[in-house]
């Protein structure tokens, strides 16, 4: 009876396979991939899938969005900047296929004039729930109580290097623990402008390093002061969305930059800062953070390197960068690795045609497309939650779980470096060096692999110490041994006791 | 019975000769100058050894491919074509030896094209002398230790130039300023039958395209 049954299991089987490889041949592109060691593309299966599409109509909105610019989440609060309609459209996100509006603030109270906003960039809400709102149109920055009273603006900062005939436009906005408010001000390239709580600037932070060309640099040298002037002077380029991560730490996104610029690492597509402004991302991968490697050409129309206009650093350090370019997503872990990179342009579910904003609760992720005006909501499928739990277990210091989880990810997805350099390192931490090892190499991280083998190597002299001594010994003593029985037989041989001897025989 | 009594005899002292002259690139290793001069002029070396150097530099550096830590040589399999890897060093010491010779020959050298060859393939004793215990020792160090295992492997390269510059002067019997001014020149005599052989292979190919569209046309007409 069980032999029929195989029979017939084998039969079934058979004529599966077939269709199951066609379907899978169908699809000659995924819709994730990732880059391994070599830079190849290696495709994956999805990390996250659409949940659902809210347009306005979705949403119930009388008035159609307009060019929406920003994104922020509070809590369970979805905040958009609907820049063209100059109002903020306050959403609650019961589950990811149901968000629904709360209220739109299109006005506030408390002072006699322009309590309207004029194409409104950014919000940022702070710890006690006080709004901060760029106010471009009106060069100002508000800031508003939860009932939406004025309480204090801040404008444009007093400093000799700015020029005072040119407007004030704060961009976009973030603020910390402490409601010292930075922001990105377009047209100003000196860094991120800090307000103290009390509304007094105080200075700038985190400037991007200068880049320039040394053909640039020579042709400078030899052009005299009139040419100089007429020539684009080398400056540093603009953020063009900043995120405050649960630490304080900002990170700074700017598209801004060449793709030569990114591959020699002149330039940074993304950086995190900390109080000084100096960037402390970390940059363990093989590959920079700088999104798609090969831009090469135009394929489908699009040139140039990934731009990044907006990122998002969910609670495990994985930040995830949207590119507005290609309407890409790009996770990197706190290694600076690769996680996924999925998406692409287009009208379907999943693909955006000017994706602006991302933002994420717990591990969704919610992208915000302004030629749509639509909000993306993307939901972590079976594979991506072990991903995740996968570097979640690790920070917890639970290295066994972790590296069983990386082990099913492994299951499903064989060409993720991650998944191996994760079971390495959680093996690393249980002090199975050897084993640990060995899942090193197959994806060549010599940093992890000379850390395991430095414990291993450690491991096997202790160990063997007793017979490295005696090999020792016994490569020193035995020749020097010899040697002595040597000169000993020569000695016997040609004393002159035996001699004598020998002659008295004789 | 008989034959195999003269077989022996005849084979024997042949064998003792190769592996005389094989050891004698010890000899050349750390006596370069004494040790070049007697290698052609008191014919201390033979050809067998030559090559025999040769092939142990082409299999230390296909073993590498393999066998050294990863740490230090990544290698991309997909891409690895074997006969260009070794013509990689086929190619520059062919182009060396024909090159040395052809300009030596005209300007009073005493080596003969073979000789040219045999010295070079003797100069080339360290790369695997060092490179192959460096390969088996790279498995043993970590990332930080590298260094170690760079500056060797570097050594070896320049040993072996030193080792072939050093052997040209003798076997040409020229002087230092003269054994110098000749290793420049071969080298631009390289780029230079480079260029010829690219110019060659491009017109050869033209030719020969040319040629093969003519008869397209003419299957098309007829």
């Amino acid at each position: 009876m069980k032999k029929r049954m195989k029979i017939v299991a084998g039969i079934l089987l058979a004529g599966m396979i077939p269709a199951a490889s066609a379907a899978a041949s169908a699809e000659e592109t995924s819709y994730t991939y990732n880059y391994d060691y070599w830079g190849d593309v290696q495709y994956s299966p999805d990390l996250y899938t659409v949940s659902k599409v809210f347009t306005s109509t979705e949403l119930g909105l009388d008035v159609k969005m307009n060019n929406p610019g920003g994104l922020y989440v509070y809590n369970d609060l979805i905040y958009i900047c609907d820049c063209g309609n100059n109002r903020i459209i306050e959403l609650k996100r019961n589950s990811p296929e149901d968000l629904e509006v709360v209220r739109i603030i299109d006005s506030f109270e408390g002072v006699k004039e322009k309590n309207t906003f004029s194409n409104p960039t950014d919000i940022a809400i702070s710890e006690e729930g006080c709004m901060f709102i760029a106010d471009q149109g009106n060069a100002r920055i508000l800031k508003l109580d939860k009932d939406l009273n004025y309480l204090m603006q801040f404008d444009k900062p007093v400093d000799n290097t700015l020029d005072p005939a040119v407007a004030f436009q704060p961009k976009k906005i973030v603020i910390d623990t402490a409601d010292r408010v930075y922001c990105i001000a377009t047209g100003i390239n000196k860094g991120l402008i800090k307000y103290e709580a009390d509304g007094t600037f105080s200075g700038f932070v985190g400037a991007t390093k200068v880049t320039y060309d040394w053909m640039d640099y020579i042709w400078k040298r030899l052009a005299t002061q009139e040419q100089r002037a007429q020539m684009e002077s080398f400056v540093p380029t603009e953020y063009d969305n900043i995120y405050m991560d649960y630490e304080g730490f900002i990170y700074a996104v700017t598209g801004a930059v060449t793709g030569a610029d990114l591959r020699s690492g002149a330039a940074d597509a993304v950086r995190k800062l900390n109080l000084m402004g100096n960037d402390i991302l970390v940059r363990n991968g093989e590959w920079g953070m700088y999104g798609d490697l090969y831009v090469n050409g135009s394929g489908g129309g699009y040139e140039g390197p990934s731009y990044f206009t907006d990122v998002t650093v969910m609670e495990d350090d994985i930040f995830v960068c949207l590119d507005k370019n290609r309407g890409r997503l790009f996770g990197y872990d706190d290694q600076g690795r690769m996680v996924f990179a999925f998406g692409g342009n287009g009208n379907m579910d999943g693909y955006f045609r000017r994706p602006e904003a991302v933002e994420h609760i717990g591990h969704e992720l919610y992208v915000l497309d302004a030629q749509d005006c639509a909000i993306t909501t993307f939901v972590p499928t079976e594979f991506g939650n072990l991903v995740y739990s996968a570097v979640d277990l690790f920070d917890q210091g639970k290295y066994k779980e972790s590296g069983e989880t990386w082990e099913k990810v492994k299951a499903q997805n064989g060409n993720y470096d991650l998944a191996y350099i994760g079971i390495g390192r959680a093996l690393l931490r249980q002090k199975q060096y050897k084993e640990a090892m060995e899942y090193f190499e197959v994806k060549y991280d010599a940093e992890n692999y000379s850390k395991a083998y430095k414990q291993y190597r450690k491991q096997w002299v202790e160990d063997h110490i007793v017979w490295i001594i005696v090999v020792l010994l016994a490569v020193f003593l035995i020749p020097m041994l010899i040697g002595k029985i040597r000169s000993l037989k020569h000695e016997i041989d040609t004393d002159e006791f035996f001699e004598l001897q020998k002659q008295n025989q004789n | 019975m008989i034959a195999a009594q003269t077989k022996t005899n005849t084979n024997h002292p042949r064998l003792r000769r190769y592996l005389d002259s094989l050891k004698f690139g010890l000899y050349c290793m750390t006596h370069p100058l004494d040790g070049f001069w007697d290698l052609t002029h008191e014919k201390r070396g033979t050809m067998a050894a030559a090559n025999t150097i040769l092939i142990l530099a082409l299999l230390v550096r296909i073993l590498k491919l393999k066998y050294t830590s990863f740490i230090v040589m990544q290698v991309y399999w997909e891409d690895l074509n074997l006969f260009l890897y070794l013509a990689s060093v086929l190619l520059p010491l062919g182009l060396w030896v024909i090159g040395n010779w052809g300009l030596t020959t005209l300007f009073d050298g005493k080596g003969r094209l073979g000789q040219v060859y045999m010295a070079t393939c003797y100069a080339l004793l360290p790369y695997p002398l060092i490179q192959f215990p460096l390969m088996i020792l790279s498995n043993g160090f970590t990332k930080d230790e590298m260094d170690f295992y760079s500056v060797l492997s570097v050594l070896s390269l320049v040993y072996a130039v030193v080792l072939i510059i050093a052997a040209m002067g003798q076997i040409h019997e020229y002087g230092v300023g003269k054994n110098l001014l000749f290793t420049v020149a071969t080298l631009f005599s390289m780029l230079v039958m480079i260029f010829l052989l690219m110019i060659f292979f491009s017109m050869v190919s033209q030719g020969v395209a040319y040629f093969i569209s003519l008869g397209r046309e003419l299957l098309f007409r007829m």
